[in-house]
């Protein structure tokens, strides 16, 4: 069996990895050569592939920002990758500095990166682990420590789920942890994906294959399947959006391509 | 003209002047959309806009200021790369859009001194955000550099952690555990296997596995040795033996399993030992325990079973076996009257013997249990092997036991089967001698019996017959059919005698002399013959109604059992009346000794019949002891003569004198006694014509008829035969 790249223990830097060819889409240098050819291969195929992620990274935005105006301080970053500029604890701490933040990641790299950005500041941690693996991540010491699960938490799965198939069973890795969260807690998604009619034209499929040849396998989910993501949770108004219209800070973020962006993206509050 | 121009602007519009202002937003708008989108910027498009608003600002100050400086070009530059205005395209665009457009948006194109200004502040942005971005890539590198570093050594030092766990676990573990490569060499052995065979570590590195091989190995230990080093199978199981540096023994079980390299090669054999010494031989003692007597040491009933089993299992060996069943006479006694002590020591003495009379090749002594003992012979030649075998146990018995004072003598019974193995069964074997120690008792104790298959079969068809009988009454098997008792002098049918017949599903049709004296035996002659009673009755009843005065009685035997039954009385009242039947229609016939060897009870009952009116007759008379002096008070109507006294009247030609004067002088007595004579067993036209001669009164036999059904007696009765 073909060993996915973000396995543990794995430093090979011959290998791209999801975490690093995303921080240089964003713009950063947190990366090597193989992730950067790779990147640039795909940048080659399909130059919007940029806009598609700096789109998730603004999702993240806008979904913590948001989750601060409702009272939330507490929050889960599943699948944090490279703490690039705009981090989860950089937003909600601007906003409290008493928020607390766990980043879990299984990229080695990108954890022992977190690790060493957030030396000094004790109300965020980071955890190596699956986050397929529910139950051994809300058992961990990090997630002890940081989040009182009495108290709303916000989860959020930003453009991680295209790494989780549907053998992987995401529906029930969420159920997992959704059953610990207290009620008033929210879930906030962004990840791949074509609605309905929606036809992926040639220059995206070879981004995508270039992607899942040399990075990592991705699942994109159309509207219907991306829904069920929520089972349990009721969606925070629009519900599920393409990514980029989910509450945009100007109208001029919403353009025509807007409504065709390859993912969607919601927010679910537990009752 | 520019110059003059230029004064103007400088004098009349300061950088804050709102027209520039304007023109500054302007700028800034058009900026924000030219680099929006080239990096991801952790602002919102407002924010984005405001900090280049701020950023053009501080430009156009620079622009009009005096002194001119270019520092704050280079700052802006450093803050768009602050901000993560990172994009490949950022630079280049800001340059180019500050060229082509910030001078007209601020209402001064083509003023020289302004453009020559702009262009010394968009060299130093341009160095500004170079040298910004060149210090933040180096520092993300080295950051991610780190990061790698850091991740590597918490990769390594957890393999570090964990190849010491290993280690230790290796070491320290109970359980013996030595690694081989897949020719066999031993590389190394952890210090619970050293310890468990006795040799270091440099000492089984001499060795190969193969050297291990023990002499009680089972070939399987070694076939899937081959399958494993052969890459055929991933590990096994098994027990094993192994000699130790002293000489001495371990017993084990072992796991080997085969590791793989990265191709799925066999590259080492692991091989997990644990030490089972002390429980292999606690079991062999718990197993010695479990199949031996704890008081005579013999084997028991287990060990016992379990050699019969062998020995039926190894026919092709042996083709014969017998057993002795033995059980000692009166043990019951000896204990209950000396003691259990004095019994188990006995029974130890006994044990003894046997086991020394009976010692040698294929021959077990086993005590079952009590005092019951049990010899296997196996390989038997014939009963007569076994019989000399129970000859010298009896013998051997014979020599009083003494036992605490006291001189007992013992005797045993036995019960000795010895048969080919073929066609029978281990358990057939034990039933088998089990009944025929049973003989041996019933045939007097102090003997063998030797098992019998005819005997054997004679008793389980009466026990069949007698374990059946409850069900056949219920089931309506039983059938009653009548004899005519027919008058000499004129060949009236007087009287008939009903005689119950079984019709059983698998024996067929049988007569009373294969039932009744079982159902003697186990008092079901008592509902049987009330049954019989009632049958006979009913038919009585519809004789009389359909022939009237012309209608016979019915003679019903009376068993020894029924006639000392309480209820007799008043079972044969209740019937007479339940059939509406006069009491002198029911004749009951008893034997000799049933009326002569009782009591005062059932003759009482006799007497409360006859008073009644029923009629009584003495069945079988002659053949039994009749006390002559008290058949005269006896309340007796008929005297049955027996069917044997006519064989000598039998012939037409002569006849035997004794026998004709026997019956003579039976028919004198009877009427002496004014009582009615029958002869039984009337056969030829002789005999009725000489008992009529002779004055008897009423003839009954196959001359006259055979028992059928009431059907018959019906025909007789109109005179159709």
């Amino acid at each position: 069996m073909e060993r996915p790249n973000w396995a543990p223990g794995d430093v090979d830097l011959e290998r791209p990895s999801v975490a690093r060819v995303y921080d240089y889409w964003l713009g950063g240098a947190h990366n090597f050569a193989a992730d950067r050819a790779v990147a640039e291969k795909a940048l080659a195929a399909m130059p919007e592939v940029r806009t598609v992620v700096l789109n998730h990274r603004a999702f993240l935005r806008r979904a913590v920002r948001h989750l601060l105006g409702q009272g939330v301080r507490q929050f889960l970053d599943l699948g944090s990758g490279i703490p690039t500029v705009g981090n989860v604890h950089e937003i909600a701490q601007t906003a409290d500095p008493e928020a607390r933040v766990v980043y879990v990641d299984l990229d080695p790299v990108a954890v022992a990166h977190s690790r060493s950005l957030l030396s000094g500041n004790d109300q965020v941690s980071v955890l190596q682990a699956d986050v397929r693996d529910a139950v051994g991540v809300l058992d961990s010491p990090e997630v002890a420590k940081q989040l009182d699960f009495d108290e709303p938490i916000g989860v959020l799965m930003i453009a991680l789920l295209h790494f989780v198939s549907d053998e992987d069973d995401p529906w029930g890795v969420i159920g997992r942890y959704r059953d610990r969260l207290a009620p008033g807690s929210f879930l906030a998604i962004s990840q791949a994906g074509y609605d309905e009619g929606d036809v992926e034209s040639s220059a995206w499929g070879e981004a995508r294959r270039i992607y899942d040849r040399q990075v990592t396998q991705s699942t994109f989910r159309g509207r219907a399947e991306f829904g069920r993501l929520f089972d349990g949770f009721e969606l925070v108004e629009p519900g599920v959006v393409r990514v980029p219209a989910w509450h945009p800070e100007s109208p001029a973020d919403v353009d025509e391509a807007g409504y065709r962006f390859p993912g969607f993206a919601a927010l679910g509050r537990k009752a | 003209m520019t110059e003059r121009v230029d004064q103007r602007v400088r004098e009349d519009r300061s950088p804050l002047d709102p027209a520039v202002l304007a023109g500054a937003e302007a700028f800034a708008r058009s900026w924000a959309t030219a680099v929006i989108g080239s990096s991801y910027v952790p602002m919102t498009r407002a924010e984005v806009a405001q900090h280049l608003q701020d950023l053009t600002e501080l430009l156009v100050a620079a622009l009009f200021a005096s002194p001119f400086r270019t520092a704050p070009g280079y700052e802006i530059g450093s803050r768009l790369v602050d901000a993560h205005f990172t994009g490949t395209d950022t630079l280049g665009r800001t340059v180019q859009l500050l060229g082509d457009d910030l001078l007209a948006d601020l209402g001064f194109p083509g003023d020289d001194r302004l453009t020559s200004r702009l262009a010394a502040l968009q060299g130093a942005l341009a160095a500004g955000y170079a040298r910004a971005l060149r210090e933040r890539t180096l520092a993300e590198q080295e950051a991610i550099r780190a990061a790698v570093l850091d991740a590597r050594d918490q990769a390594e030092s957890m393999l570090r952690a964990s190849e010491a766990r290993f280690r230790a676990m290796f070491t320290e573990a109970a359980i013996g555990i030595g690694i081989a490569d897949i020719d066999g060499r031993i590389l190394d052995v952890n210090q619970a296997l050293q310890d468990m065979l006795g040799f270091s570590v440099d000492e089984m590195r001499q060795y190969n596995v193969r050297d291990l091989m023990h002499p009680e190995d089972a070939g399987s230990v070694w076939r899937l040795y081959d399958q494993l080093i052969a890459g055929e199978c991933d590990h096994y199981r098994a027990e094993k033996r192994f000699h130790r540096a002293d000489g001495e023994q371990v017993w084990t079980h072992l796991t080997l399993s085969l590791v793989r390299d990265d191709h799925g090669e066999p590259q080492y054999q692991v091989a997990m030992i644990e030490d089972v010494t002390d429980r292999h031989l606690l079991q062999n003692r718990l197993r010695y325990q479990a199949l031996h007597d704890p008081l005579t040491g013999l084997p028991n009933r287990a060990l016992f079973l379990e050699r019969l089993g062998r020995v039926f299992n190894n026919r092709a060996k042996h083709s014969r076996a017998g057993l002795c069943y033995l059980d000692l006479d009166g043990f019951k006694v000896i204990n209950d009257s000396l003691g259990h002590d004095t019994g188990d020591q006995l029974l130890v003495e006994v044990g003894r013997r046997l086991d020394q009379s009976v010692s040698g090749e294929g021959k077990l002594v086993a005590r079952m249990g009590g005092d019951e003992f049990v010899i296997l012979v196996e390989g038997s030649s014939g009963e007569q092997d076994i019989v000399e075998v129970a000859d010298r146990v009896l013998t051997a018995l014979e020599a009083p036991i003494r036992i605490a004072g006291h001189e007992l003598s013992v005797s045993a019974s036995i019960g000795i089967v010895e048969r080919q193995l073929s066609g029978t069964t281990s358990a057939d074997l034990m039933r088998d001698a089990d009944i025929t120690l049973y003989w041996a008792k019933a045939d007097g104790k102090a003997r063998w019996a030797l098992y019998d298959p005819e005997r054997n079969a004679r008793e389980v068809a009466r026990f069949t017959l007698s374990a059946t009988m409850p069900r056949a009454l219920e089931r309506g098997e039983f059938y009653v059919e009548y004899q005519p008792l027919v008058r000499l002098e004129d060949s009236t049918v007087t009287g008939v005698e009903a005689l119950v017949r079984w019709q059983h599903p698998e024996f067929g049709r049988l007569a009373p002399d294969r039932f009744i004296e079982l159902a003697e035996e186990t008092g079901l002659i008592v509902p049987l013959g009330r049954w019989v009673l009632r049958k006979a009755c009913e038919e009585a009843r519809r004789w009389l109604e359909e022939f009237g005065d012309s209608a016979p009685f019915v003679s019903v035997n009376l068993a020894v059992r029924q006639s000392r039954d309480p209820e007799l009385v008043r079972d044969v009242k209740q019937i007479l009346d339940e059939c509406a039947l006069p009491p002198h229609h029911l004749q009951l016939e008893l034997t000799e000794s049933a009326i002569m060897g009782t009591a005062d009870e059932p003759l009482e009952a006799l007497r409360a019949l006859c008073d009644i009116g029923v009629r009584i007759a003495i069945d079988d008379f002659g053949t039994g002891y009749s006390n002559l002096a008290y058949l005269k008070h006896l309340p007796v109507h008929e005297l049955k003569i027996a069917g044997s006294f006519m064989e000598g009247l039998r012939a037409e030609n002569e006849e035997d004198p004794v026998d004709s004067q026997i019956v003579a002088t039976l028919v004198q007595l009877a009427h002496a006694l004014s009582l009615g004579v029958t002869a039984e067993g009337v056969e030829t036209p002789a005999q009725a014509a000489r008992l009529l001669r002779l004055g008897c009164d009423t003839g009954q036999g196959w001359f006259f008829a055979r028992p059928g059904p009431p059907e018959n007696i019906d025909s007789l009765l109109r005179g159709d035969l």
